[in-house]
Protein backbone atom coordinates (compact mmCIF):
# COMPACT_ATOMS: atom_id res chain seq x y z
CA UNK A 1 0.00 0.00 0.00
CA UNK A 2 0.99 3.63 -0.69
CA UNK A 3 1.61 5.96 2.42
CA UNK A 4 1.56 3.68 5.33
CA UNK A 5 -0.88 1.22 7.27
CA UNK A 6 -2.66 4.25 8.59
CA UNK A 7 -5.06 5.37 6.04
CA UNK A 8 -8.33 2.78 5.43
CA UNK A 9 -9.02 0.71 2.06
CA UNK A 10 -11.72 3.19 1.61
CA UNK A 11 -8.88 5.90 1.36
CA UNK A 12 -6.53 3.82 -0.64
CA UNK A 13 -9.56 3.42 -3.12
CA UNK A 14 -10.43 6.68 -3.07
CA UNK A 15 -6.62 8.06 -3.42
CA UNK A 16 -6.28 6.30 -6.24
CA UNK A 17 -9.47 7.03 -8.21
CA UNK A 18 -9.03 10.95 -7.68
CA UNK A 19 -7.59 13.01 -10.51
CA UNK A 20 -5.17 15.69 -9.88
CA UNK A 21 -6.96 18.30 -10.32
CA UNK A 22 -6.74 22.01 -10.84
CA UNK A 23 -8.86 24.82 -11.22
CA UNK A 24 -12.51 25.60 -9.83
CA UNK A 25 -16.00 24.05 -10.78
CA UNK A 26 -16.37 23.60 -14.56
CA UNK A 27 -13.04 24.95 -15.19
CA UNK A 28 -11.38 22.13 -13.40
CA UNK A 29 -8.13 20.68 -15.25
CA UNK A 30 -7.01 17.14 -14.78
CA UNK A 31 -3.48 16.89 -15.32
CA UNK A 32 -3.16 13.35 -14.88
CA UNK A 33 -5.18 12.47 -17.66
CA UNK A 34 -4.30 15.67 -19.42
CA UNK A 35 -0.78 14.68 -19.33
CA UNK A 36 -0.55 11.55 -19.54
CA UNK A 37 -2.89 11.08 -22.65
CA UNK A 38 -0.94 13.67 -24.45
CA UNK A 39 2.11 12.27 -23.69
CA UNK A 40 0.57 8.84 -25.06
CA UNK A 41 -0.52 10.80 -28.02
CA UNK A 42 3.21 12.15 -28.48
CA UNK A 43 4.37 8.38 -28.17
CA UNK A 44 1.87 7.48 -30.54
CA UNK A 45 2.69 10.59 -33.07
CA UNK A 46 6.47 10.48 -33.02
CA UNK A 47 7.24 6.43 -33.23
CA UNK A 48 4.87 6.50 -36.30
CA UNK A 49 6.28 10.00 -38.03
CA UNK A 50 10.10 8.10 -37.02
CA UNK A 51 8.40 5.23 -39.73
CA UNK A 52 6.56 7.68 -41.61
CA UNK A 53 9.81 9.84 -42.51
CA UNK A 54 12.15 6.89 -43.62
CA UNK A 55 8.72 4.98 -45.11
CA UNK A 56 10.30 3.87 -48.53
CA UNK A 57 8.92 0.72 -50.89
CA UNK A 58 12.15 -1.07 -49.81
CA UNK A 59 12.99 -3.92 -47.65
CA UNK A 60 11.53 -2.76 -44.56
CA UNK A 61 13.18 -2.63 -41.04
CA UNK A 62 11.91 -4.52 -37.99
CA UNK A 63 10.21 -1.19 -36.30
CA UNK A 64 8.39 -0.60 -40.07
CA UNK A 65 7.15 -3.20 -40.32
CA UNK A 66 5.65 -3.17 -36.97
CA UNK A 67 3.79 -0.09 -37.85
CA UNK A 68 3.06 -1.44 -40.97
CA UNK A 69 1.51 -4.15 -39.65
CA UNK A 70 -0.92 -1.87 -37.44
CA UNK A 71 -1.44 0.60 -40.35
CA UNK A 72 -2.31 -2.34 -42.67
CA UNK A 73 -4.56 -3.45 -40.11
CA UNK A 74 -6.45 -0.65 -39.50
CA UNK A 75 -6.66 0.09 -43.59
CA UNK A 76 -8.30 -3.48 -44.23
CA UNK A 77 -10.73 -2.40 -40.87
CA UNK A 78 -11.97 0.60 -42.41
CA UNK A 79 -11.90 -0.78 -46.16
CA UNK A 80 -14.13 -3.36 -45.11
CA UNK A 81 -16.24 -1.19 -43.27
CA UNK A 82 -16.55 2.21 -45.09
CA UNK A 83 -17.03 1.86 -48.72
CA UNK A 84 -16.97 5.80 -49.67
CA UNK A 85 -13.57 7.88 -50.11
CA UNK A 86 -12.01 10.00 -47.46
CA UNK A 87 -8.56 11.31 -46.73
CA UNK A 88 -9.71 11.52 -43.33
CA UNK A 89 -11.23 8.03 -41.67
CA UNK A 90 -8.34 5.77 -42.06
CA UNK A 91 -6.02 8.20 -40.19
CA UNK A 92 -8.52 8.63 -37.38
CA UNK A 93 -9.09 4.91 -37.12
CA UNK A 94 -5.59 5.11 -36.44
CA UNK A 95 -5.12 7.47 -34.07
CA UNK A 96 -7.80 6.20 -32.33
CA UNK A 97 -6.70 2.66 -32.23
CA UNK A 98 -2.84 3.30 -31.14
CA UNK A 99 -3.61 6.04 -28.74
CA UNK A 100 -6.35 4.52 -27.00
CA UNK A 101 -4.45 1.11 -26.80
CA UNK A 102 -1.41 3.75 -25.75
CA UNK A 103 -3.57 5.46 -22.65
CA UNK A 104 -5.67 1.70 -21.84
CA UNK A 105 -2.03 0.16 -21.48
CA UNK A 106 -0.93 2.20 -18.34
CA UNK A 107 -3.74 0.00 -16.31
CA UNK A 108 -0.54 -2.82 -17.35
CA UNK A 109 1.46 -0.40 -15.09
CA UNK A 110 1.72 -1.58 -11.35
CA UNK A 111 -1.36 0.86 -9.36
CA UNK A 112 1.08 1.85 -7.12
CA UNK A 113 3.99 2.09 -9.11
CA UNK A 114 3.27 6.11 -10.66
CA UNK A 115 1.13 7.06 -7.98
CA UNK A 116 3.75 6.39 -5.34
CA UNK A 117 6.67 8.37 -7.37
CA UNK A 118 4.55 11.00 -7.61
CA UNK A 119 3.75 11.18 -3.90
CA UNK A 120 7.06 11.12 -3.10
CA UNK A 121 8.31 13.77 -5.65
CA UNK A 122 5.48 15.85 -4.01
CA UNK A 123 6.25 15.06 -0.55
CA UNK A 124 9.84 15.85 -1.82
CA UNK A 125 8.58 19.05 -2.81
CA UNK A 126 6.67 20.26 0.28
CA UNK A 127 3.27 19.02 -0.50
CA UNK A 128 0.96 16.27 1.46
CA UNK A 129 1.34 13.51 0.04
CA UNK A 130 -2.11 12.35 1.00
CA UNK A 131 -3.07 15.03 -1.44
CA UNK A 132 -1.00 14.26 -4.11
CA UNK A 133 -3.26 12.46 -6.52
CA UNK A 134 -1.81 10.54 -9.74
CA UNK A 135 -4.58 8.60 -12.03
CA UNK A 136 -2.57 7.46 -14.76
CA UNK A 137 -5.07 6.15 -16.83
CA UNK A 138 -6.52 8.40 -19.06
CA UNK A 139 -9.09 6.54 -20.35
CA UNK A 140 -10.44 5.56 -16.57
CA UNK A 141 -11.63 9.63 -17.00
CA UNK A 142 -14.82 10.52 -18.07
CA UNK A 143 -13.50 13.42 -19.79
CA UNK A 144 -11.25 11.93 -21.62
CA UNK A 145 -13.83 8.95 -23.18
CA UNK A 146 -16.37 11.59 -23.59
CA UNK A 147 -13.81 13.92 -25.50
CA UNK A 148 -13.49 11.00 -27.78
CA UNK A 149 -16.79 9.90 -28.12
CA UNK A 150 -17.46 13.94 -28.91
CA UNK A 151 -15.20 14.21 -31.59
CA UNK A 152 -16.35 11.35 -33.10
CA UNK A 153 -19.51 12.84 -32.81
CA UNK A 154 -19.10 15.80 -34.10
CA UNK A 155 -17.38 14.02 -37.64
CA UNK A 156 -20.87 12.06 -37.70
CA UNK A 157 -22.82 15.22 -37.89
CA UNK A 158 -20.96 17.00 -40.58
CA UNK A 159 -20.32 14.20 -42.61
CA UNK A 160 -24.33 13.55 -42.32
CA UNK A 161 -24.76 17.14 -43.52
CA UNK A 162 -22.04 16.91 -46.22
CA UNK A 163 -22.91 14.10 -47.91
CA UNK A 164 -27.26 14.78 -47.33
CA UNK A 165 -27.35 18.21 -47.11
CA UNK A 166 -29.06 19.51 -44.29
CA UNK A 167 -32.36 19.05 -45.64
CA UNK A 168 -31.35 15.09 -46.04
CA UNK A 169 -30.08 14.47 -42.76
CA UNK A 170 -33.70 16.05 -41.13
CA UNK A 171 -35.41 13.22 -43.55
CA UNK A 172 -33.02 10.89 -42.49
CA UNK A 173 -34.17 11.91 -38.53
CA UNK A 174 -37.80 12.15 -39.60
CA UNK A 175 -39.15 9.96 -42.40
CA UNK A 176 -38.28 6.43 -40.84
CA UNK A 177 -38.95 3.98 -39.36
CA UNK A 178 -42.87 5.18 -39.86
CA UNK A 179 -43.37 7.07 -43.34
CA UNK A 180 -46.48 8.64 -42.45
CA UNK A 181 -46.36 12.53 -41.97
CA UNK A 182 -48.59 12.12 -38.54
CA UNK A 183 -45.43 10.04 -37.34
CA UNK A 184 -42.87 12.26 -37.59
CA UNK A 185 -41.98 13.88 -34.23
CA UNK A 186 -42.21 10.52 -32.92
CA UNK A 187 -39.25 9.18 -35.43
CA UNK A 188 -37.37 12.21 -34.62
CA UNK A 189 -37.83 11.26 -31.02
CA UNK A 190 -36.39 7.63 -32.15
CA UNK A 191 -33.73 8.89 -34.16
CA UNK A 192 -32.43 10.93 -32.00
CA UNK A 193 -31.94 8.68 -29.13
CA UNK A 194 -30.33 6.36 -31.30
CA UNK A 195 -27.93 9.20 -32.67
CA UNK A 196 -27.39 10.33 -29.14
CA UNK A 197 -27.18 6.79 -28.01
CA UNK A 198 -23.92 6.17 -30.26
CA UNK A 199 -21.41 8.49 -29.10
CA UNK A 200 -22.39 7.84 -25.37
CA UNK A 201 -22.18 3.96 -25.43
CA UNK A 202 -18.67 4.69 -26.72
CA UNK A 203 -17.51 7.03 -24.39
CA UNK A 204 -19.17 4.93 -22.16
CA UNK A 205 -18.25 1.51 -22.66
CA UNK A 206 -14.63 2.38 -22.88
CA UNK A 207 -14.93 3.95 -19.73
CA UNK A 208 -16.33 1.70 -18.03
CA UNK A 209 -14.15 -1.45 -18.82
CA UNK A 210 -11.41 0.75 -18.06
CA UNK A 211 -12.79 2.16 -14.60
CA UNK A 212 -13.87 -1.36 -13.96
CA UNK A 213 -10.11 -3.12 -14.78
CA UNK A 214 -8.69 -0.69 -12.91
CA UNK A 215 -11.12 -1.06 -9.92
CA UNK A 216 -9.95 -4.59 -9.94
CA UNK A 217 -6.09 -4.26 -10.09
CA UNK A 218 -6.94 -1.95 -7.18
CA UNK A 219 -9.06 -3.87 -5.24
CA UNK A 220 -6.48 -6.85 -5.69
CA UNK A 221 -4.02 -4.79 -4.28
CA UNK A 222 -5.29 -4.78 -1.03
CA UNK A 223 -5.24 -8.55 -0.70
CA UNK A 224 -1.72 -8.62 0.99
CA UNK A 225 0.31 -11.50 -0.23
CA UNK A 226 -2.22 -12.55 -2.45
CA UNK A 227 -2.32 -10.44 -4.70
CA UNK A 228 1.01 -11.46 -6.01
CA UNK A 229 -0.66 -14.50 -8.00
CA UNK A 230 -3.95 -12.80 -8.63
CA UNK A 231 -2.16 -9.92 -10.20
CA UNK A 232 -0.61 -11.67 -12.90
CA UNK A 233 -4.47 -13.60 -14.37
CA UNK A 234 -5.99 -10.51 -14.17
CA UNK A 235 -3.43 -8.58 -15.80
CA UNK A 236 -3.17 -11.07 -18.93
CA UNK A 237 -7.14 -11.05 -19.15
CA UNK A 238 -6.52 -7.41 -19.08
CA UNK A 239 -4.15 -7.41 -22.30
CA UNK A 240 -7.26 -8.95 -23.80
CA UNK A 241 -9.50 -6.01 -22.66
CA UNK A 242 -7.10 -2.79 -23.41
CA UNK A 243 -6.90 -4.09 -27.02
CA UNK A 244 -10.98 -5.24 -27.69
CA UNK A 245 -12.02 -1.95 -26.03
CA UNK A 246 -9.39 -0.16 -28.48
CA UNK A 247 -10.60 -1.89 -31.38
CA UNK A 248 -14.08 -1.81 -30.68
CA UNK A 249 -13.80 1.84 -30.06
CA UNK A 250 -12.22 2.21 -33.86
CA UNK A 251 -14.25 0.22 -35.15
CA UNK A 252 -17.67 1.28 -34.23
CA UNK A 253 -16.30 4.96 -34.88
CA UNK A 254 -15.29 3.89 -38.46
CA UNK A 255 -19.11 2.17 -38.49
CA UNK A 256 -20.78 5.69 -37.68
CA UNK A 257 -18.80 7.47 -39.56
CA UNK A 258 -19.78 5.21 -42.64
CA UNK A 259 -23.57 5.11 -41.60
CA UNK A 260 -23.44 9.24 -41.92
CA UNK A 261 -21.81 8.52 -45.61
CA UNK A 262 -24.39 6.51 -46.17
CA UNK A 263 -27.73 7.58 -47.79
CA UNK A 264 -30.84 6.19 -47.82
CA UNK B 1 -16.07 11.81 -12.13
CA UNK B 2 -17.64 15.21 -12.67
CA UNK B 3 -16.81 16.79 -16.54
CA UNK B 4 -15.21 19.65 -16.54
CA UNK B 5 -12.89 21.92 -18.48
CA UNK B 6 -10.39 18.69 -19.37
CA UNK B 7 -12.94 17.17 -21.56
CA UNK B 8 -12.30 20.62 -23.95
CA UNK B 9 -8.63 20.06 -23.17
CA UNK B 10 -8.86 16.46 -24.63
CA UNK B 11 -11.03 17.21 -27.47
CA UNK B 12 -8.41 19.71 -28.28
CA UNK B 13 -5.44 17.26 -28.26
CA UNK B 14 -8.16 15.00 -30.05
CA UNK B 15 -8.14 16.63 -33.21
CA UNK B 16 -4.74 17.58 -33.25
CA UNK B 17 -3.77 14.24 -32.95
CA UNK B 18 -6.03 13.10 -35.35
CA UNK B 19 -5.16 16.27 -38.18
CA UNK B 20 -1.27 15.22 -37.34
CA UNK B 21 -1.78 12.07 -37.92
CA UNK B 22 -3.47 12.69 -40.94
CA UNK B 23 -1.03 15.07 -42.50
CA UNK B 24 2.05 13.63 -41.41
CA UNK B 25 1.68 9.84 -40.25
CA UNK B 26 -0.37 7.44 -42.81
CA UNK B 27 0.06 9.42 -46.61
CA UNK B 28 3.51 8.19 -46.26
CA UNK B 29 3.03 4.91 -44.36
CA UNK B 30 0.32 3.83 -46.43
CA UNK B 31 2.20 5.36 -49.74
CA UNK B 32 5.29 3.02 -48.84
CA UNK B 33 3.00 -0.31 -48.07
CA UNK B 34 0.83 0.40 -51.35
CA UNK B 35 3.88 1.14 -54.06
CA UNK B 36 5.50 -2.21 -51.74
CA UNK B 37 2.40 -4.24 -52.74
CA UNK B 38 2.42 -2.93 -56.06
CA UNK B 39 6.43 -3.76 -56.82
CA UNK B 40 5.43 -7.35 -55.29
CA UNK B 41 2.64 -7.87 -58.13
CA UNK B 42 4.93 -6.65 -60.69
CA UNK B 43 7.93 -8.50 -59.61
CA UNK B 44 5.43 -11.80 -59.36
CA UNK B 45 3.84 -11.12 -62.61
CA UNK B 46 7.56 -10.62 -63.98
CA UNK B 47 8.62 -13.94 -62.33
CA UNK B 48 5.54 -15.62 -63.94
CA UNK B 49 6.53 -13.67 -67.30
CA UNK B 50 9.91 -15.01 -66.90
CA UNK B 51 9.19 -18.53 -66.57
CA UNK B 52 6.97 -18.88 -69.65
CA UNK B 53 9.49 -17.43 -71.52
CA UNK B 54 11.82 -20.06 -70.39
CA UNK B 55 9.02 -22.47 -71.21
CA UNK B 56 8.80 -20.99 -74.57
CA UNK B 57 12.85 -20.43 -75.26
CA UNK B 58 12.73 -24.49 -74.07
CA UNK B 59 10.86 -25.25 -76.67
CA UNK B 60 12.06 -23.16 -79.43
CA UNK B 61 15.28 -24.76 -78.88
CA UNK B 62 13.86 -28.36 -78.80
CA UNK B 63 12.41 -28.00 -81.93
CA UNK B 64 15.47 -26.12 -83.04
CA UNK B 65 17.63 -29.09 -81.99
CA UNK B 66 15.19 -31.15 -84.16
CA UNK B 67 15.15 -29.17 -86.98
CA UNK B 68 19.22 -29.25 -86.85
CA UNK B 69 19.54 -33.30 -86.03
CA UNK B 70 17.24 -33.12 -89.61
CA UNK B 71 19.21 -31.15 -91.48
CA UNK B 72 21.74 -32.67 -90.62
CA UNK B 73 21.63 -36.23 -91.49
CA UNK B 74 20.13 -35.05 -94.48
CA UNK B 75 23.30 -33.38 -95.51
CA UNK B 76 25.09 -36.66 -94.29
CA UNK B 77 22.40 -38.22 -96.86
CA UNK B 78 23.42 -35.85 -99.29
CA UNK B 79 27.19 -36.31 -98.57
CA UNK B 80 27.10 -40.00 -99.05
CA UNK B 81 25.24 -39.89 -102.09
CA UNK B 82 27.59 -37.56 -103.36
CA UNK B 83 30.38 -39.39 -102.19
CA UNK B 84 29.10 -42.50 -103.64
CA UNK B 85 28.43 -40.55 -107.22
CA UNK B 86 32.15 -39.24 -107.50
CA UNK B 87 33.41 -43.10 -106.77
CA UNK B 88 31.47 -44.27 -109.89
CA UNK B 89 32.73 -41.24 -112.00
CA UNK B 90 36.19 -42.22 -111.19
CA UNK B 91 35.24 -45.81 -111.64
CA UNK B 92 33.82 -44.89 -114.96
CA UNK B 93 36.75 -42.70 -116.21
CA UNK B 94 39.36 -45.12 -114.95
CA UNK B 95 37.76 -47.88 -116.68
CA UNK B 96 38.02 -45.73 -120.00
CA UNK B 97 41.66 -44.90 -119.56
CA UNK B 98 42.41 -48.24 -118.90
CA UNK B 99 40.56 -49.00 -122.25
CA UNK B 100 42.37 -46.60 -124.09
CA UNK B 101 45.87 -47.35 -122.60
CA UNK B 102 45.10 -50.51 -123.41
CA UNK B 103 44.22 -49.91 -127.10
CA UNK B 104 47.47 -47.45 -127.13
CA UNK B 105 49.19 -50.58 -126.28
CA UNK B 106 48.23 -52.70 -128.52
CA UNK B 107 48.46 -50.46 -131.52
CA UNK B 108 52.04 -49.91 -130.44
CA UNK B 109 52.38 -53.35 -129.52
CA UNK B 110 51.48 -54.31 -133.54
CA UNK B 111 53.10 -51.55 -134.82
CA UNK B 112 56.48 -52.75 -133.42
CA UNK B 113 55.64 -56.19 -134.42
CA UNK B 114 54.88 -55.43 -138.28
CA UNK B 115 58.32 -53.09 -138.27
CA UNK B 116 60.04 -56.03 -136.73
CA UNK B 117 58.87 -58.47 -139.18
CA UNK B 118 59.86 -55.71 -142.13
CA UNK B 119 63.06 -55.50 -140.49
CA UNK B 120 63.00 -59.79 -140.22
CA UNK B 121 62.07 -59.51 -143.79
CA UNK B 122 64.81 -57.59 -144.58
CA UNK B 123 67.32 -59.01 -142.76
CA UNK B 124 65.98 -62.55 -143.96
CA UNK B 125 66.66 -60.99 -147.62
CA UNK B 126 70.13 -59.89 -146.96
CA UNK B 127 71.18 -63.50 -145.38
CA UNK B 128 69.58 -65.06 -148.22
CA UNK B 129 71.27 -62.68 -150.58
CA UNK B 130 74.09 -63.09 -148.94
CA UNK B 131 74.03 -67.02 -148.90
CA UNK B 132 73.41 -66.84 -152.51
CA UNK B 133 75.84 -65.00 -153.09
CA UNK B 134 78.44 -67.03 -151.37
CA UNK B 135 77.05 -69.90 -152.71
CA UNK B 136 76.59 -68.76 -156.11
CA UNK B 137 79.96 -66.13 -155.86
CA UNK B 138 81.83 -68.81 -158.16
CA UNK B 139 79.39 -69.31 -160.89
CA UNK B 140 76.56 -66.41 -161.61
CA UNK B 141 77.50 -63.40 -162.91
CA UNK B 142 75.60 -60.74 -160.00
CA UNK B 143 74.51 -58.11 -162.04
CA UNK B 144 73.39 -60.68 -164.63
CA UNK B 145 70.71 -62.55 -161.66
CA UNK B 146 69.96 -59.62 -160.01
CA UNK B 147 66.67 -59.18 -161.00
CA UNK B 148 66.13 -62.88 -160.19
CA UNK B 149 66.93 -62.22 -156.85
CA UNK B 150 64.56 -58.81 -156.72
CA UNK B 151 62.28 -60.75 -157.79
CA UNK B 152 62.11 -63.41 -154.62
CA UNK B 153 63.20 -60.51 -152.01
CA UNK B 154 59.53 -58.91 -153.06
CA UNK B 155 57.99 -62.19 -152.35
CA UNK B 156 59.25 -62.97 -149.49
Amino acid sequence: MASGAEITSKEYITHHLTNWSVGEGFWTWHVDTLGWSIFMGLVFLISFRAVAKKANAGVPTKWQCAVEMVVEFINDTVKSTFHGQSKLIAPLALTIFVWVFLMNLMDLVPVDFIPWTAQQIGGAMGYDPAHVYMKVVPTTDLNMTIALALGVFILMIFYSIKIKGVGGFIKELTTQPFNTPWLYWFNFILEIVALLAKPLSLALRLFGNLYAGELIFILIAMLGVWQLPLHFPWAMFHILIITLQAFIFMVLTVVYLSMAHEKH
Amino acid sequence: MNINATLIGELIAFIVFVIACMKWVWPPIIGAIETRQQKIADGLAASDRAEQDLRLAQENAKKQLIEAKAQGSALIDQAKKREAQIIEEAAVKAQAEREKILAQAKAEVEAERIRAKEDLRKQVAALAVAGAERILQREIDEAAHSDILEKLVAEL
